[in-house]
């Protein structure tokens, strides 16, 4: 369970995030979501530590790890796994070296278990004999499915996927939506996505917190979003004129 | 003065949390290949026309009949060891190895994949720069050793095919009044060189923000200061150590 408290970051005189709080719970997909702009990538980056809160605590398992020293913040962050927008690949490594990169780095484990850990790892995101390829020589969805891979090769109790579907079909979309719920169900971890892709959020969002202008605005699940009662949340959600139609029931 | 301050804080973040020595070894030992091996073939090359170029423009200046044709290849000596294979090097060093040291390291940044690093626990600058400055104060001096031999032969055969001067004049020139010193102090120079440009050209480079512009930018930036500090220290060495 990760917990935030009363997290603020301003980048000049501009305010991104106003005193947000918010839990994200074990085992559930959780999602942020709200338009581009509105601070969810900056509140991401504030929990993993790429960033440094103006304001607040970030608490892993109740432990605070904003405020915690080097060895502490090093510690947990051994148990973060994170897909970036991009996938974010050691482009001069191949796949197999990109995913077992971690355990290189992390873990003392013998070569031929590191192997076994990143064959298991590439059949679980369905990706089998890509292990020589190069990161250019794959496609955008494949190159998602390395960058899980690579999250979950080390075992984390959390993942964090900033804009997963970002730059993919929506076919594509789907099965990495599907993948990251049902990695974070099988290992019982707790996962955090930030999204602005409505079907990720009708199919993934367990628990979703809304941001608007640097504000939570509503916290909820997938089911209960329809009849919020938010302004924004609708604005959000039903942004074309078929949503709309669905919403008052014209269609 | 606020760069400047970046620039040590990011020299003292090379040192904290590092990562186990097998790791850097392993990561020395590639950047070793991809800036010294991959570079010698064109320091071999600018080097040997550097000390023909040289040892035809010095004979072309010495017309006078007082002066001994052996001076010719003293000058050429003299010229690479104190200052064309140091300094000439190292502004070319700049050019190919720095621009690509913070252009790496800047589409490193701008694709998340410094990010990556640091939410695994890493140190990314560490792990990223250190293994670098260390290879470039390993290979640098090489590379300047080469150049210097690779110009006294450029010279060498200048000066023999055209005949300006005899094999045994441009050997006895080169051996005449040899100062060894001169040797120490163009390796001093290698030294401090390498630490300039790899340093600074890694500080760009990490701290690139934006996009595919922005990492031009940085190496172009990088390549700058880079070759302005190695004048800078260039002449504070000369002025302090000769």
């Amino acid at each position: 369970m990760i917990k935030i408290n009363n997290i603020s970051k301003s980048f000049a005189d501009k305010i991104i995030l106003n005193g947000i709080d918010g839990e994200f719970d074990k085992g559930k997909t959780n999602l942020i979501i709200g338009s581009s702009g509105t601070g969810k990538s900056v509140l991401l980056k504030c929990i993993v530590g790429l960033l440094h809160p103006d304001t607040g605590n970030v608490f892993y398992d109740f432990r605070n790890f904003t405020e915690a020293d080097k060895d502490m913040k090093s510690e947990i962050r051994r148990e973060i796994g994170m897909l970036f927008q991009g996938g974010a690949l050691f482009d001069s490594k191949n796949v197999e070296e990109n995913v077992m990169f971690p355990l290189d780095i992390l873990t003392k484990m013998p070569k031929s278990e590191k192997i076994d850990r990143v064959n298991f790892c590439l059949k679980r995101v369905g990706l089998e004999g890509v292990n020589k390829k190069m990161p250019s020589e794959i496609s955008g969805g494949m190159k998602k499915r390395v960058g899980i891979a690579r999250a979950i090769v080390n075992n984390p109790n959390y993942l964090f996927c900033d804009e997963p579907n970002s730059g993919l079909d929506p076919q594509t979309s789907i099965v990495i939506d599907e993948l990251i719920m049902e990695i974070t169900h099988e290992f019982d971890i707790t996962t955090i996505v930030v999204t602005h892709d409505m079907n990720s959020v009708m199919g993934i969002g367990e628990k979703i917190m809304f941001l608007s202008k640097g504000d939570k605005l509503w916290e909820g699940s997938n089911h209960d979003i329809m009849n919020s009662g938010v302004k924004e949340l609708d604005d959000f959600v039903f942004t074309n004129k078929i949503m709309k139609n669905l919403k008052h029931g014209t269609v | 003065m606020k760069g400047f301050g970046r620039y040590m804080i990011f020299l003292g973040s090379l040192v904290v949390r590092r990562e186990t020595f097998k790791t850097y070894y392993h990561l020395t030992l590639e950047e070793c290949i991809q800036i010294g091996i991959k570079s010698i073939l064109l320091f071999m090359l600018v080097s040997t026309f550097m000390g023909a170029v040289t040892t035809l423009q010095t004979a072309a200046n010495l017309v006078s009949p007082l002066v001994p044709k052996f001076v010719v290849s003293q000058v050429v000596r003299e010229m690479t060891v104190l200052e064309l294979a140091p300094t000439i090097m190292a502004i070319i060093y700049a050019g190919k190895v720095g621009s690509s040291m913070s252009g790496g390291l800047g589409t490193m940044r701008i694709t998340e994949q410094i990010d990556a690093l640091e939410v695994m626990g890493i140190n990314s600058a560490s792990y990223l720069v250190l293994p670098k400055i260390v290879a470039s104060l390993m290979m640098f001096p090489l590379l300047v050793i080469v150049a210097a031999v690779c110009s006294m032969m450029g010279g060498y055969l200048a000066g023999t095919l055209t005949e300006i001067l005899t094999p045994t004049e441009y050997i006895y020139g080169i051996r005449y009044a040899f100062n060894e010193y001169f040797i120490t102090f163009a390796l001093i120079k290698s030294i401090v060189f390498a630490f300039l440009i790899s340093s600074i050209s890694s500080f760009r480079g990490y701290y690139t923000q934006g996009g595919a512009l922005e990492v031009g930018i940085s190496s172009t930036h990088a390549v700058t200061t880079s070759i302005i500090a190695v004048l800078i220290a260039d002449y504070l060495l000369a002025y302090l150590l000769l």
